[in-house]
This record gives structure tokens, C-alpha cells and sequence, in this order.
């Protein structure tokens, strides 16, 4: 009596519980691994899962066993050259080779660390790990799921309603083409045949005549059979139904592209910028991002553009926020809307434009974003920008500023910005 | 002769598979075993994906197992290596279960579903069926339901006492799983139902017997003073897991059934540790003798036999000491040689066999093969029959290392005065008893502070591994009190001690 079953389909993925189990058990090593994968590596593909890396001796599971040492005797396979009563210089490093215990006793089996794979989706909960977007669960909450048809291609079953003529009637010829090929080909040529013959002036009733007319009139039955068009040529328009996204949020990258932002302020910036987009992202089914670059004067960009093109002069920070102010106001005013708002800076402005930038934040933008921050990337001693926001921070909760001093510190003071707020 | 395309069950040239070419070759195969006399439990023949088999591989290959983070871990080695592409998975996974569970891969190509079929479902099956350490210890019938019993089980603990609780008492039954197992007394048979109706019967009955000797009011007046105490346990006892399952004083009942449970696996797959060799060997002859005989029956054709023979020779490879691959004796290769040596011995048997087999040269092959499968273990089978030839085929060598001296000695090697001191070393290599060194319950301190001692008897003075230490402390977390390792030589002089000491917990 036997058995065969098709396993396939059921019950994959049967070590997932184990698998969240170890991760579980390692968590305060896996975040700190992931602490130490996050600075060694550009942000730009922080997205991906990572290998990550636990000491060998945290992860083993001890079981008594022999050490080298006292009189081992082994038996071997391969001699080539020894005889009896051969001796042998000690392999160096207390053993290898022969005499040893099994390999999972040794002591001096290699201390690599242990080495394995997160999957995105765990990396990026680690990486996220308790941090949270103020202010976030009011306007999502008041969403709903909304369902919209979209067109997705074509299918081969569906109403009749829904028949695409034009990719139906292409695959039917493409069918009689196929199909009729071979007689059609035999047709032309007996055909050719049968003028040949005629010309030669064989008579109509010669049976080879004959024949040829039959056979070419059995191939002309036979092509007109093809139908025009068969059930299988038939094509329907196909429509799926995609959530809408039921929780929509705009991010605006403000940056000083003035002479004294060099490039690898830019670079830090951006990776500011990226890690606040990843991290929306996971919150948000859909972000529109907009850039505003700003020297003298302000002007939205695309995102080449933002981070490439090089510019000079002084900088007027104001000039950035009417705009933005301009955009908001018209493009994401109305309810839809989560606003988050990232400002790169080196700290430099214009003595009295300071001022005027706290006026617009305080008076215009503040109440229509969800959340502000301003990073000052420098190791100068704080400026007149800096005091007027500080002025901003003190009256306003989702206001935050750090200063950047290295790329190093993006990643903690991104953390320090979005910490989890006391409830 | 070569497939013959008019032969009505002749398998097609082909290398994809398909339920009917499967259910097909298995017949053919089933044919085959049954005319070598072949004795299997009935087959249960599974397709399953790559991902599935890692998941079977990595929980002790056990179709259900409780949940653990080492299996996870394990998991994650596994799919590591797998998708770098350093190792091919498992070709197959074999369950010593009735019936006999043999998973293949979907991808393996027909011919390999044919070979894992033929090695599987019919070499280790007979097998575990034949055996006598098998027999003895394991019961085929049982054990999918005890694993069900005791995932069902376990998941309970978690809920009830936490999965941390749970967690760090397995760490603990872990670590000393390989001291869970008798080596002389034989199992009771239970079935899954008496296990599980008797498993609230036991916790109470268990409890009460530790109370009885953990006593702590005065015995009645025939205890004499001053009389030392007698000794407990009254032999030394060398299954740590049982010890502790029965005397372990503060185990609650839930903890001593998870003991149990893992005691019982641990139990379970002991004959498989004891009996690589000729296992993977038999399995190994078989599935080579099943398929020649398909081939020359002309139901596989050319193609078929030479991926079957270029699997089955990197398979019984065996690459020489001094090679980097060298990983020590490939059981397979060992055991394949053999068994394809007994039954050379059997029909063609030189002088020299004659010498050293009188027994079996020019007997019944198959007779003899069958009774060298179900009468021995690695130890003995190799004692027993591995014969000059092979020792000279392997080029076998002795190496002798004593920490006392400066070289290493070669002892003994592939002629006439090294043959039988070859096949002694080599058999005592896979004495289990050898391996893992002798540590055994001596005694507990049943008056003051409950201390257990364990006994390590050194052999050939190998000192214990560094881990010992960390192991003690998993045991001291069991026993719930001090726990002392001394280590002693063959004359009974303690030599070392290793300790653990709890600290005095609020209760006592």
C-alpha cells in the first residue's frame, strides 16, 4: 500500500515561528547590528533586507563534550606514505587533521560570527523600531478605504460586454494565418501547377487536370472552414479594483543650495531626506514629495535638479518659506493631506531675514503641517537662524531641530527627531 | 542491456517527472525490493518544494515539531548556504514512522526521484524496520502522533507559563539531550492515546514521590542518629534527563513533562546516531542494486542510468586525509563499500576471505546481508565485517595522539600486521560511548544543601570542552540547586571539578 501526496501546496513557510522565535530571542543584538549595517552603508539602499551578523558564542548551544588533549587514536583514509611507527610533527594550532574531537567540540572551531539575512520587512521594523510620526493618527483615522476600477491589461474570460473587438479580431487572423499557412502555401502551389499546365495546353479533361482541380478545391474547402473568428481568439477588457489611497502625505524638501552648502553637506542632507521619505513611506500608501531649493530667491525643482546642479551667492531663507507657504496653500490645502515639512540648512541667512522667517512659520505654515524639522548641518557655533527657530520650537510641538555635524549623526538625530512621543 | 523501447513498462527517455512516471517507476521499484526480499513498513511518498524541505530539515527532520528558536536558527544557516548555493539541499528526508514518510523535491529530475525513492522508501525503510536498535527503541507507529502530543502540548506551556518560561527550560533539556537516553533499558510501547491519558496521572504521581524523598519533616524513630545518610541515588545514573524528570525538586509537573518530552525524542532518534554507517550503506546498496537491476531489465534507458551513476558516485565519494575536502569518513562511502564487499565475499570469495569470513564466504548473499543489517550497530557491524581488502581499497592508516609526546605516531596501517588493530580502532571511532564522554548522575546531597555531583569518568584522559561549564549551569537551572562535575581517572581520583552555584532562591 502507498501513498503519494502533493505536498506543495500546503503548509510552506512551516519554520516561520522558529524563525520569529530566534529573532526574538536575539533582538538586542540584531538592532544593534543593524545600528552598526546602517552607518557602514549609503542610505540610498537602506530599503533592501540585510545580512546581519551575532557573535558565534551568543548564538551556540552548548553540549559536553571532549577537548583535545590526553590520547586520541584515529583511523584515517588515504595513506600514501606512512608506515608503521612513522611519527609525524604535530599539526601546528593544537591539532587539524588527525586527532581531532568532532568538529562541533573543538574549541578552536572558527569564531566567525553567525551570519544570516533579514528580510526587508524585519529590517525595516528594526530600523523604525520606536519611532513614530507625530501627529499621524488623527487625519488617518478619519480616511476611509476607497476602491477604484482601473483597467489592467486584457483577459480570456469576462462578459460579454467587456469583448475587446480590435484584440480579438488580431488574434483571430493571427490564428487563420497560422492555421491556413500549410494549405495555403500547397494551394499556391498546385495552382501554379495547374497554369503550367495549361499553358503547356494539356486539355481540361486530362485526369491529371482533373486532379489537380480536385485537390485544389478540396484545399479551398478546407481554408474556408478556418473560422473567422473562434472562442479562443476572444479578448476581454480586464478591471481590477485598487484601494485609493486613503491616507495621502506631501513632504517638502527645503534646502540652501547657496555657495557655502559644499557637496558633502548636500550629501547629508540628502540622506536626511531619504531616511524621512522611507520612513513616511511605510506609513503612507501614497507621498507626493516636492523640492524647493532656495539662494537669494526660492524656486521648486525636480529632484535631479534639487540635489545637482550647484549654485552661489547669499542666502535668504525667507524666500523658501513663501513659497512654500504658495504651494501648500494651493496645492494641499484641503483635507486630504498629511504636510511634513524636512529643511536642510547651514545655518547661514541674512541678519534680518531671520526674523521674518519665524513670523511665516509661526503665523502661516505651522498650522498646516503635521510636522516641521530643520536640520543645521555645520560644527559652527549656533547663528541667528538657529535662535530665531529655537523661538519657533518653544511654542510649537511639532516643530523639531537637531544640528549635523558628520553623516554619522544623521541616523541618531533623525531618531532623536522622531522619537516616540510620552502619551 | 540498454531501455527497450517495445517493453511495455519501459520508463521514458525523459527527465521531468510526473505523478503517473512517479507512481510508475515506484512500482518498478517495488517489484525489485520485493524479489531482494526487501521488509518495508507501507510508503508514504510526499512532493514538496525546496522551501518546504528546509523547513523539514531544519526541525530534527520531523514532520511536526514544537517551536523553538534553535530550529530557527538553524533554519536561517540552512537557507543561507542553500541560496548561495553552497550546498544542494537533502536529496531526500526519510521519517522512521508507520507508514514510512519519504519527501521528494520537486525539482529533482525523474531520474532522482527514482534514486531517492529506491534509497529512501525502500534501503532505510527496510531498515527501519530490520534493526534490532530500532526495534528496541523506537516505535514507528507512535511517533507523529507523540510529536503532535507534544507540540500541542508545548504551545499550552507557552500560553500558560509564557514563552520565555517555556524557552529557557528547552535551552536547559537542550543542552543535555544527549544524556537523555538509556543505553540498557528498553521502552515501554505506549500509544498516543495511554500517552496522553496517563500524562495527568503521572504529574501527580511523579510529584509525590518527590515530596517523598525531599521530605523535610524528621523521619520516624527508626532513623538512628548519627548514621550517614544512604546514598542517593544508589547506583550512578547515566540518563541526566530521567534523573531530573523524576528527582529534580522544584520542577513544577508542567516542567517535568516537557523534560519528558524532550528525553523521549532525544530517545527516539538514538538509533540513528549509533547506526550511520550501515544505515546510510544499506540505503546506499540499495538504491545502486535496485536501479541496475531496472537497467538491466531494460526499464531505464542509458540517459537515466548515467545521472543516476554521477549522483551516486559524488555520493560514495571518499576524499583521502590530506585532501581540504576531507570532512572525515564519509558514512556513505564506508557503508556502500561494505555492503558491496559482504556480498562479493558471499559469491566470489578469495583466500584471504576465506581466512577471515569462513562464516559467510560462499553463503547466500542476501541471507547474509539481511542478517548483518538487523543484528549490529556501526561498532560492531565494522568490527565484525570489514575485511582486508577494504582497509587496503581506503588505504586506512592509524594515527596515534598522546598529548605526552611531541609527534604523532602512526600506529598501524593497511597490511598484514595493521588489518585487525585497523578495524579495532576504527569500530571503537563509532563506540558512541567513546565519543561523548562518560558523564553520569553520582551523587545528591539529600540532607543540607541539595547539591547534585555529577561523575565525568575520563577516558584515555580527554579532558572535557569549554562549554562544559556553560552546560552545567543549564542543569543547575533544572536541578534548582548546586550543581558539581568532577572530572576522574580510570582509579576513581578526582582530578578536576568543575561548579555551579545557584543562588538561594527566596522560597527556601
Amino acid at each position: 500500500m502507498t501513498y503519494l501526496i502533493d505536498r506543495r501546496l500546503q503548509g510552506k513557510n512551516k519554520s516561520a515561528v522558529n524563525r520569529e522565535r530566534f529573532l526574538r530571542r536575539y533582538k538586542a543584538q540584531i538592532k544593534d547590528a543593524v545600528g552598526r549595517a546602517i552607518k557602514g552603508r549609503s542610505i540610498t539602499d537602506v530599503e533592501n533586507g540585510e545580512k546581519v551578523s551575532i557573535p558565534v558564542k551568543d548564538v551556540s548551544e552548548p553540549h559536553f563534550g571532549h577537548a583535545h588533549g590526553g590520547v586520541w587514536e584515529t583511523v584515517n583514509p588515504g595513506n600514501t606514505e606512512y608506515q608503521k611507527g612513522d611519527t609525524i610533527n604535530r599539526p601546528r594550532g593544537g591539532g587539524g587533521g588527525a586527532g581531532r574531537g568532532k568538529a562541533g567540540n573543538s574549541e578552536q572551531t572558527t569564531e566567525d560570527d553567525f551570519i544570516f539575512e533579514l528580510s526587508r520587512e524585519e529590517f525595516m521594523n528594526y530600523f523604525f523600531e520606536d519611532l513614530e510620526l507625530p501627529n499621524m493618527v488623527k487625519t488617518q483615522l478619519t480616511q476611509v478605504v476607497e476602491y477604484k476600477n482601473q483597467r489592467a491589461g486584457y483577459n480570456i474570460s469576462g462578459t460579454p460586454s467587456n469583448i475587446h473587438v480590435l484584440r480579438s479580431l488580431r488574434g483571430a487572423l493571427g490564428r487563420r494565418i497560422a492555421v491556413g499557412g500549410p494549405s495555403r502555401k500547397q494551394l499556391t502551389a498546385l495552382e501554379h501547377q495547374l497554369r503550367d499546365l495549361q499553358e503547356q495546353g494539356v486539355e481540361d479533361d486530362d485526369p491529371i487536370v482533373l486532379d489537380l482541380k480536385h485537390k485544389i478545391h478540396h484545399l479551398h474547402t478546407r481554408l474556408l472552414a478556418i473560422p473567422f473568428i473562434d472562442p479562443i481568439d476572444l479578448r476581454y477588457s480586464n478591471r481590477i479594483k485598487i484601494p485609493k489611497p486613503s491616507t495621502a502625505a506631501v513632504m517638502f524638501c527645503i534646502m540652501d543650495v547657496s555657495g557655502s552648502m559644499d557637496e558633502s553637506r548636500k550629501d547629508t542632507a540628502k540622506r536626511f531626506f531619504i531616511l524621512l521619505y522611507l520612513f513616511l513611506k511605510r506609513v503612507y500608501e501614497h507621498i507626493d514629495v516636492v523640492f524647493i531649493r532656495h539662494h537669494t530667491a526660492a524656486a521648486e525643482v525636480d529632484e535631479n535638479e534639487f540635489f545637482h546642479s550647484r549654485e552661489s551667492g547669499g542666502t535668504v531663507v525667507s524666500s523658501a518659506l513663501h513659497l512654500l507657504n504658495k504651494v501648500i496653500s494651493e496645492r494641499y490645502s484641503n483635507g486630504d493631506w498629511n504636510s511634513y515639512v524636512a529643511q536642510a540648512s547651514d545655518g547661514d541667512n541674512w541678519d534680518n531675514d531671520s526674523v521674518l522667517c519665524r513670523q511665516i512659520l509661526t503665523n502661516a505654515i505651522m498650522p498646516k503641517v503635521q510636522y516641521y524639522t530643520y536640520v543645521e548641518i555645520t560644527d559652527g557655533p549656533p547663528q541667528n537662524l538657529w535662535e530665531q527657530y529655537a523661538e519657533v520650537a518653544a511654542t510649537h510641538q511639532n516643530f523639531a531641530m537637531q544640528k549635523i555635524v558628520t553623516p554619522a549623526d544623521i541616523y541618531p538625530v533623525f531618531r532623536e527627531l522622531f522619537k516616540k512621543q510620552p502619551k | 542491456m540498454p531501455r527497450d523501447p517495445n517493453n511495455p513498462r519501459a520508463l521514458p527517455e525523459q527527465s521531468e517527472w510526473t505523478f503517473d512516471l512517479i507512481e510508475q517507476a515506484h512500482e518498478e521499484i517495488r517489484r525489485v525490493a520485493r524479489k531482494f526480499g526487501l521488509d518495508t513498513y507501507p510508503n508514504q511518498l510526499e512532493i514538496i518544494t525546496a522551501e518546504q524541505m528546509m523547513d523539514a530539515y531544519t526541525s530534527v527532520g520531523m514532520p511536526v515539531s514544537y517551536n523553538h528558536w534553535s530550529f530557527g536558527k538553524h533554519f536561517l544557516t540552512t537557507e543561507k548556504s542553500y541560496k548561495r548555493g553552497q550546498m544542494g539541499l537533502a536529496y531526500e528526508i526519510v521519517i522512521n514512522s508507520n507508514p514510512c514518510i519519504a519527501y521528494l523535491m520537486e525539482e529533482n529530475s525523474l531520474t532522482m526521484q527514482a534514486l531517492v525513492i529506491a534509497h529512501a522508501a525502500y534501503g532505510h525503510n527496510s531498515f527501519f524496520k530490520g534493526n534490532y536498535l530500532f526495534r528496541t527503541w523506537t516505535d514507528a507507529d507512535a511517533i507523529v502522533d507523540y510529536m503532535v502530543f507534544a507540540k500541542n502540548y508545548i504551545a499550552e506551556c507557552e500560553q500558560r507559563h509564557g514563552i520565555d518560561a517555556v524557552e529557557e527550560l528547552l535551552d536547559s533539556c537542550h543542552a543535555i539531550q544527549n544524556y537523555g537516553v538509556d543505553r540498557y533499558k528498553r521502552p515501554a510501547k505506549l500509544s498516543v492515546a495511554q500517552e496522553a491519558a496517563r500524562q495527568k496521572e503521572r504529574e501527580e504521581y511523579m510529584q509525590s514521590q518527590v515530596n517523598e524523598l525531599w521530605r523535610t519533616l524528621p523521619r520516624r524513630e527508626e532513623q538512628i542518629k548519627d548514621q550517614p545518610p544512604p546514598r542517593f541515588p544508589p547506583e550512578p545514573e547515566e540518563n541526566l534527563l530521567y534523573f531530573i524528570e523524576k528527582y529534580a525538586p522544584l520542577l513544577e509537573p508542567w516542567q517535568r513533562e516537557l523534560v519528558r518530552i524532550t528525553r523521549k525524542i532525544s530517545q527516539y532518534f538514538y538509533p540513528q546516531r549509533q547506526t550511520q554507517v550501515m544505515n546510510e550503506g544499506w540505503a546506499t546498496f540499495w538504491h545502486y542494486t535496485i536501479l541496475q537491476e531496472l537497467y538491466k531489465e531494460g526499464i531505464v534507458g542509458d540517459g537515466f542510468m548515467l545521472e543516476f551513476l554521477q549522483s551516486h558516485t559524488n555520493v560514495v565519494y571518499q576524499p583521502p586525509a590530506t585532501s581540504p575536502y576531507y570532512n572525515g569518513i564519509n558514512p556513505y562511502a564506508l557503508g556502500f563499500a561494505m555492503m558491496t564487499d559482504i556480498k562479493r565475499i558471499c559469491e566470489d570469495p578469495t583466500d584471504e576471505d576465506r581466512v577471515w569470513f569462513p562464516d559467510i564466504a560462499g553463503s547466500d548473499w542476501l541471507k547474509t546481508l539481511d542478517f548483518a543489517m538487523r543484528n549490529f550497530k556501526d561498532e560492531s557491524f565494522i568490527a565484525q565485517y570489514l575485511s582486508p581488502k577494504l582497509i587496503r581499497e581506503f588505504h586506512f592508516f592509524a594515527v596515534l595522539d598522546d598529548d605526552r609526546s611531541d609527534k604523532l605516531t602512526i600506529s598501524a596501517i593497511h597490511d598484514e600486521a595493521g588489518y585487525r588493530y585497523v578495524r579495532q580502532q576504527l569500530a571503537d571511532q563509532y563506540n558512541i560511548g567513546n565519543r561523548e564522554p562518560n558523564i553520569q548522575v553520582w551523587q545528591v546531597n539529600t540532607r543540607d544543601d541539595r547539591a547534585l555531583t555529577l561523575r565525568h569518568t575520563q577516558f584515555q584522559r580527554r579532558p572535557l570542552n569549554q562549554q562544559a561549564h556553560e552546560v552545567l549551569k543549564h542543569v543547575a537551572r533544572l536541578w534548582g540547586f548546586d550543581v558539581r562535575l568532577e572530572t576522574v581517572d580510570p582509579s576513581g581520583r578526582v582530578v578536576s571539578s568543575l561548579e555551579c552555584r545557584r543562588e538561594k532562591r527566596a522560597r527556601y
